[in-house]
């Protein structure tokens, strides 16, 4: 009896530590994003004498010309190509180099491997984009986002491309499928379950991505959403009620998709994970 | 037969992605070898031999960036194998609130680093900022947590564990789930209690996800530059400038160059630090 009394007792305040840990922060952002001004730069988790969540959204929204408004449309155009192109590159390279073994297939899978571990070089980027016209464009921005998180989506597929028999493809031939119609009109479609986690997760993190933006895609015109909440530390820098308020804004679409995508995000990262 | 493979798993499948992964990643890679050599401005460039390293390894704004990086490297990834362990254990056992844990543990690692960094910041404020207010009511006065040179680096590893201890988390939970029952119910039977289930069998068996979560954490400290910037900018001083962050600033001081040189290093860093490690770790893995 005593000793499940104590089994209960460490089980309360485990639960209770980790929503102080990872609760507050929330609750503390949530909270003072509907405060006024002089109350959210006191900076504390008291209840707010008034509600301004109206008022400080719509503010945020409106700041500069809507300049929050272009950064949620320019990253959502970055995210889609990106995912286009990621997506029809990583899936044809998972089928080849699963079906195809030998000393080409090797090569290329160090190399892969390789993307995987080391950073990339930031300014030869720069000058390569540059020569080819691209720095500064979001056509740039799309193909490097796209060639960074090809070796981690090319393994995922290559992973689940081994689950797909090869009698398929045998049948497929013998019918009078040509390569290119076996892969766009038979595995391709196959390969819908990692087609979904790659795009759930990548998306996340084109979303989520400050650096690349940083440095390849500098300007006003093409502003991202984490380059505008990294800008707005230095303009709102007494106004916190502001700044968390936007913060608020940029959290919602990964929250809304873990909401939906929850099992998807974690079982693909776990996959990757233990594949690399 | 042959013939037919090659026919049909044709290579021309890989030409997207070869030339995409060529010229945006492995061609810049390659490239960046010469221009560390030498004093570049984009468009001209002029042959220096080592300068670039040599000032690297010698000014002290620069090489402070070394052992920056690997404490923050060893820091973070010590602390997500420690705690996620321990998470990964609790989310495993009965508890009623399991799921609604697991995601809130892991949900951190969806928002953004920008997101994360400007609010731990304003929780990290020496005078006002609710973690000191809460050690306040404790009766502990609470340092300046990204003010001080002595901690700052620390300060933001920790910010950086609890962004990340999620995906260490659920790693480590794939590893104890699968664990075969068998050896927990052989272990009852011997008269083993909770402490031997963890230590002689959970933990051994879990090594492989252990190694995952060593690999990534190590390596993605090493690359870390977002979370400080958005939180320090390096500062105060150089106390928590890594390589990365360096790397940006001499882009920005537009000394190409020298920034080239420092990426270099850090892809170096990296491949001798984690390929080794790598090697070591999966020696030393239990078979199921």
């Amino acid at each position: 009896m005593r000793k499940k009394l104590i089994k209960c007792f460490v089980e309360v305040f485990a639960v209770i530590l980790s929503l102080v840990i990872f609760g507050i922060p929330f609750y503390f952002v949530i909270l003072n994003s509907f405060k006024n001004r002089t109350e959210a730069a006191e900076m504390n988790i008291s209840w707010p004498s008034e509600f301004r969540i109206i008022e400080n959204y719509s503010e945020v929204l409106s700041t500069n010309h809507g300049v929050v408004i272009r950064a949620f449309f320019n990253s959502t155009v970055i995210t889609v190509l990106s995912l286009l192109v990621l997506v029809i590159i990583s899936s044809m390279a998972g089928f080849i180099l699963q079906r195809r073994t030998g000393k080409g297939s090797n090569l290329i899978n160090f190399l892969v491997l390789t993307g995987l571990m080391i950073p990339p070089a930031v300014v030869p980027t720069i000058w390569v984009l540059n020569n080819l016209g691209l720095f500064k464009t979001i056509q740039g921005l799309v193909f490097v986002e796209a060639a960074l998180q090809f070796p981690f989506a090319s393994i995922l597929y290559k992973g689940f491309m081994a689950t797909i028999p090869r009698e398929i493809d045998e049948a497929a031939i013998i019918d009078g499928c040509g390569p290119l119609r076996l892969y766009v009109r038979i595995l391709f479609p196959l390969l819908k379950s990692v087609t979904s986690t790659v795009v759930v997760l990548s998306a996340v993190t084109y979303f989520n991505d400050f650096v690349n933006p940083l440095y390849f895609l500098p300007g006003a015109k093409n502003i991202t959403v984490q380059l505008s909440l990294y800008h707005f530390t230095s303009m709102y820098n007494t106004s916190w009620n502001l700044l968390f308020a936007d913060v608020v804004l940029i959290s919602i679409p990964p929250l809304i998709l873990f909401i939906f995508f929850n099992k998807k995000i974690i079982s693909g990262m776990t996959a990757g994970a233990v594949k690399a | 037969m042959m013939q037919l493979t090659k026919k049909i798993y044709s290579y021309k499948f890989l030409l997207p992605a070869g030339i995409i992964y060529f010229t945006f990643f492995l061609l810049p890679t390659v490239i960046s070898l010469f221009f560390s050599l030498t004093r570049w401005t984009l468009t001209d460039w002029e042959f220096i031999g080592f300068e670039n390293y040599e000032m690297f390894f010698t000014e002290s704004s620069l090489n402070i960036g070394f052992r920056n990086t690997l404490i923050y490297a060893v820091v973070t990834s010590g602390l997500k194998v420690i705690f996620g362990l321990l998470l990964g254990v609790f989310l495993c056992t009965e508890i009623k609130t399991k799921g609604f844990l697991r995601s809130m543990v892991f949900f951190p690692n969806l928002l953004s680093t920008i997101a994360v960094g400007v609010v731990f910041s304003s929780m990290m404020h020496p005078s006002r900022g609710i973690i000191n207010m809460g050690l306040k009511v404790l009766g502990i006065k609470g340092p300046d947590w990204l003010g001080n040179t002595n901690i700052a680096l620390f300060s933001v590893a920790l910010t950086d564990v609890w962004k990340g201890v999620g995906v260490a988390t659920v790693i480590y939970i794939a590893g104890i789930m699968s664990i075969p029952r068998q050896y927990y119910e052989a272990l009852s039977i011997d008269g083993g209690d909770s402490w031997d289930r963890f230590w002689n069998v959970t933990l051994p068996l879990c090594r492989p996800a252990m190694n995952s979560v060593i690999i990534l954490s190590f390596i993605g400290g090493l690359r870390t530059f977002d979370l400080v910037w958005a939180m320090t900018k390096g500062g105060p001083g150089f106390a928590t400038d890594l390589i990365a962050s360096i790397i940006y600033k001499q882009y920005q001081a537009g000394f190409y160059g020298l920034s080239t040189a420092g990426n270099v290093i850090l892809f170096l860093g990296v491949s001798i630090l984690a390929f080794p490690l790598y090697k070591y770790l999966s020696r030393s893995e239990v078979d199921l």
